[in-house]
């Protein structure tokens, strides 16, 4: 390592909480455009379907066991379990698939 | 309109919080180990977390830190990784109740992760910042101490735990975006088109080497942003969410 440790983590905690912290502190008026307002609406669904795939496929030791319990977690949503049961079961699936392929 | 209590908000979001730590650990235990191997102390690597409650930008971090990278870049890096955060926060805008005063934006500000974010916008109404907060305060000490758990043992948690615990986000995200989806045509295209979009960005030669936190921004401006052109949301349906 070459620069000052401490530095560097400030740079990244600074630079990383200006970007969370100006939009909602310099946007304080309510939208009335009907393109923003419907833009804002569909962010979140984007973002969170981005986020989710591929990356659920590479978030256990095998792809395997991701898509069983990417499958199961489809399933649970679909019939409107909570946040946590959704991901305990598709905890549950990969933890049971990596058992029997182990 | 019937306002819920501060405490049960908080309350809820604690809850809300309870997948969100348990997948937290699995990745910052991850975290933790990589800091130690890459030359920092238990204490730095903890620091990091404390102060930047990030995955992405995290990894990034280090691997910067572990090349003595210009700080510049540095700068630039977190910047480009954590961009989403900027739309996420915009987004949070509208949703927090209008009277909220600016101590307390500063303060969910801290907390805006792709998580937290994706369960406060997913409450119905407008919402108390006593939401996020709850969710803050159970998830982030999963970031925190999983990252301390990490650094001091990598032989804290047997692989499989971590290997099972690291889907529980994912599926978390899932019961956000999936029920609605199959109540609202447009929302449910909006899911599987962000997917595919994502899906060919990782695939596709080329654009896979385009930057995860890039992804992300690409695909949010682009598909929210077709389908608020093609579809705007009615007034009538607005006020929810």
């Amino acid at each position: 390592m070459e620069g000052n440790i401490y530095l560097y983590i400030f740079i990244m905690a600074g630079v990383t909480y200006l970007i969370r912290m100006a939009p909602l502190a310099l946007v304080q008026r309510e939208i009335t455009s009907p393109f923003i307002k419907s833009f804002l609406f569909y962010v979140p669904y984007a973002t969170l379907a981005a986020m989710t795939f591929p990356a659920i496929l590479y978030s256990t030791a095998s792809t395997t066991s991701a898509l069983v319990g990417f499958a199961v977690a489809l399933f649970m949503a679909y019939k409107k379990k909570s946040l946590l049961t959704v991901a305990l079961a598709a905890c549950a699936a990969v933890f049971v698939v990596e058992r029997i392929i182990g | 309109m019937p306002q819920e209590g501060t405490a049960a908000a908080w309350k809820r979001g604690m809850k809300d919080g309870i997948p969100i730590c348990l997948g937290y650990f699995a990745v910052s235990f991850t975290f933790g180990m990589m800091a130690v191997g890459q030359g920092l102390t238990v204490w730095e690597a903890v620091f990091i977390s404390i102060t930047n409650v990030t995955s992405a930008g995290q990894f990034a971090g280090l691997t910067l830190i572990a090349a003595g990278a210009p700080y510049y870049e540095m700068a630039i890096t977190q910047l480009i990784i954590n961009l989403r955060y900027c739309l996420m926060s915009f987004a949070l805008s509208q949703k927090l109740q209008r009277n909220v005063p600016f101590f307390h934006r500063f303060l969910v500000a801290y907390g805006v992760t792709d998580e937290i974010f994706g369960v406060t916008v997913s409450q119905e109404g407008k919402v108390s910042p006593s939401y996020p907060y709850g969710a803050m305060s159970v998830a982030i000490p999963g970031w925190v101490l999983g990252t301390l758990a990490g650094a001091i043992s990598g032989n804290l948690l047997p692989d499989f735990m971590v290997s099972a615990l690291g889907i529980a986000i994912y599926g978390m995200f899932l019961a956000i975006i999936i029920p609605p989806a199959t109540e609202n045509k447009v929302v449910m295209k909006v899911v599987i088109g962000a997917m595919v979009m994502s899906g060919l960005f990782s695939f596709l030669p080329l654009l896979n080497r385009v930057s995860a936190g890039f992804v992300i921004i690409i695909t949010t401006l682009l598909v929210a942003g077709v389908a608020a052109y093609l579809h705007p949301v009615e007034e009538a349906s607005e006020g929810g969410r």
